[in-house]
């Protein structure tokens, strides 16, 4: 059987109604696009790096409680690290969704573990992230998850 | 008990005999029973379909329209009797004018290459509609960049009907095609065909019809509606998946040059020139998808057998018993209330995003679609990225109906909470 509420954490459904740092970046000097073409699942990341830290975080987009979560996780979890420690945390987060890691070090993401158990939602969770990866390179193509 | 009581009756035995035919729907996931309503995207088979495509490979798979030997013989025969079952199904005026292709989108590939690259030049307008299918527009945009020519949209109204009047002003002296959906995959709608097509060939267009969600709801006569093209898949009609018909007029298809070269399709072949082959095989280069086409006859046997006016009563009946359930919870919204439908319910709802949905009624057993359903100028008509689509074929039941709605009721308690 499988749990629901492994998926959906009450941590979720908050982020999903109520997501942080959510709307344009002013001052923002990289921005990448995340687009599923699933399920028409949209992001926009602002970053603003300097010294390469990442001092500000903002994201835009419409998409499901899994997508709209992580990314709002995502922006809490990225402000104020480098841009190593951001790309490490995504590897930490990809390999903990794809169920080829064990969790740890990964603190609030953690709520997000239950997508191991529903490959189909993968790359709800994951498109942020891969977002990031683009916005940090400065990537001008948007990045989509297929 | 009165007379409706009587007909859901009789409907539920008719239907529980019909569900016995297909082994899958005994299937269990997630410690649920499943309610399959995805018909939209692929229908299950009946064992007379499996058992055809797996005699096939048990007592007689062989080469066809090659070999002196007795398989090659019993497959030929088994594979031309299909065509003729598709030639009656569908009321063609000849086995000749019946193409087996890979599906629906292959179908359409092949008129927008072949009749299209021939006919169709810079400046010339083939008219589509804004429902249509991305397997409906892409091979129109690709024949457009390849010649110069542009493509003309129906706007569709609120309901999710076309806009008539607008189709009779785009169609001009630079209309050189009309190809349009049957019926709608995301709305569920059933164009004005007839009329469509009656007002094209007044102006001496012609009109290929794209009746992948029709040919397992709906009675199709291509002679009677005089479309020039119909397209449909085998899969969608509780047939094998990679095996589907194009269905052309003989006297356009003659005039068409080969869409792909290869053995079957040749009549003689040497290095300073090749004759082809006469119809339909000049359409089918290549050994084909044997299994799959006798897969598709049997198919065609079995809705055959159970009769369109059946299997149709049974699913309108379903449509409207399900459509006023959907319609009462609230926060849900359904895309698509065209007059005349076929059972399709595409449906957002409040709060919960499509994908959420259709994983949350995944764990309940039932099975929808979730996304754009391949027609993203659609979505975008409607302001929506994505739906939930709920479709019937001829098994499903008006428990499995209560099921979807008792599921959706499951998806608001846990976003509403």
């Amino acid at each position: 059987m499988i749990d629901l509420r492994e998926l959906y954490q009450e941590t979720i459904f908050d982020h999903y109604r109520k997501p942080r740092n959510y709307g344009r970046l002013d001052g923002a000097n990289r921005r990448a696009e995340g687009y599923n073409p699933l399920c028409g699942d949209k992001v926009v990341l602002y970053l603003r790096v300097e010294n390469g830290v990442i001092l500000d975080v903002r994201f835009e987009g419409s998409g499901c409680a899994i997508a709209t979560a992580s990314a709002s996780l995502l922006t809490e979890n990225i402000k104020g690290r480098s841009e190593e420690e951001a790309l490490q945390l995504m590897d930490g987060f990809i390999g903990m969704v794809t169920g080829v890691a064990t969790t740890g070090e990964l603190g609030k993401l953690e709520v997000l573990a239950g997508v191991r158990e529903f490959p189909q939602r993968v790359k709800c969770a994951t498109l942020a992230w891969h977002t990031m990866k683009a916005a940090l390179k400065n990537a001008d193509e948007p990045v989509t998850t297929e | 008990m009165n007379p409706a009581e009587l007909q859901h009756d009789s409907d539920d035995l008719q239907v529980l005999r019909w569900r016995a035919d297909f082994p899958i729907l005994e299937t269990q996931v997630h410690g649920k029973e499943l309610v399959y309503l995805d018909n939209a995207a692929t229908t299950q088979k009946p064992l007379a379909v499996i058992e055809a495509v797996s005699g096939y490979y048990r007592h007689y798979n062989a080469n066809v329209h090659r070999g002196i030997h007795a398989l090659s013989q019993r497959a030929t025969d088994a594979f031309e009797a299909a065509r003729a079952k598709v030639q009656r199904l569908i009321n063609a005026a000849s086995p000749d004018e019946i193409i087996f292709v890979r599906g629906t989108t292959d179908a359409i590939n092949l008129v927008a290459q072949s009749y299209g690259r021939s006919r169709i030049k810079a400046g010339d307008e083939i008219i589509l509609s804004q429902m249509e299918h991305h397997s409906n527009i892409v091979p129109w945009q690709l024949l457009c960049q390849q010649t110069g020519a542009s493509l003309r949209i129906i706007p569709v109204d609120d309901s999710g009907e076309l806009q008539m009047e607008a189709f009779y002003a785009l169609l001009n002296e630079r209309t050189r095609l009309v190809a349009v959906a049957h019926v709608s995959n995301t709305l569920g709608t059933i164009n004005p065909v007839r009329r469509i097509i009656e007002y094209a060939h007044a102006h001496n267009v012609p009109v290929l019809l794209d009746g992948a969600q029709a040919i397992a709801h709906l009675p199709v006569d291509v002679q009677a509606l005089d479309c020039d093209f119909y397209a449909f898949s085998g899969h969608k009609l509780y047939g094998p998946t990679g095996v589907g018909v194009l269905y052309g007029k003989a006297a356009l298809l003659d005039a068409m040059p080969p869409y792909q070269g290869g053995g079957n399709m040749i009549r003689t072949v040497s290095f300073e020139g090749t004759t082809y082959n006469t119809l339909p095989y000049k359409f089918e280069a290549g050994t084909p998808n044997i299994a799959g086409v006798i897969g598709l006859g049997a198919a065609v046997d079995y809705v055959t057998g159970i009769g369109f006016d059946a299997l149709a009563m049974h699913e309108q009946a379903l449509l409207a018993y399900a459509t006023p359930l959907l319609a009462d919870i609230p926060g849900l919204r359904i895309i698509g209330r065209a007059r005349e439908k076929t059972g399709i319910l595409s449906f957002v709802l409040e709060g919960a995003h499509p994908h959420d949905i259709g994983t949350i009624l995944d764990t309940q057993g039932v099975a929808i679609r979730t996304g754009h359903h391949c027609t993203m100028p659609l979505m975008a008509r409607f302001g929506v990225a994505a739906t939930a689509r709920a479709s019937f074929a001829l098994y499903n039941t008006r428990q499995e109906a209560d099921a979807l709605v008792a599921a959706i009721y499951k998806v608001k308690e846990m976003f509403e909470r």
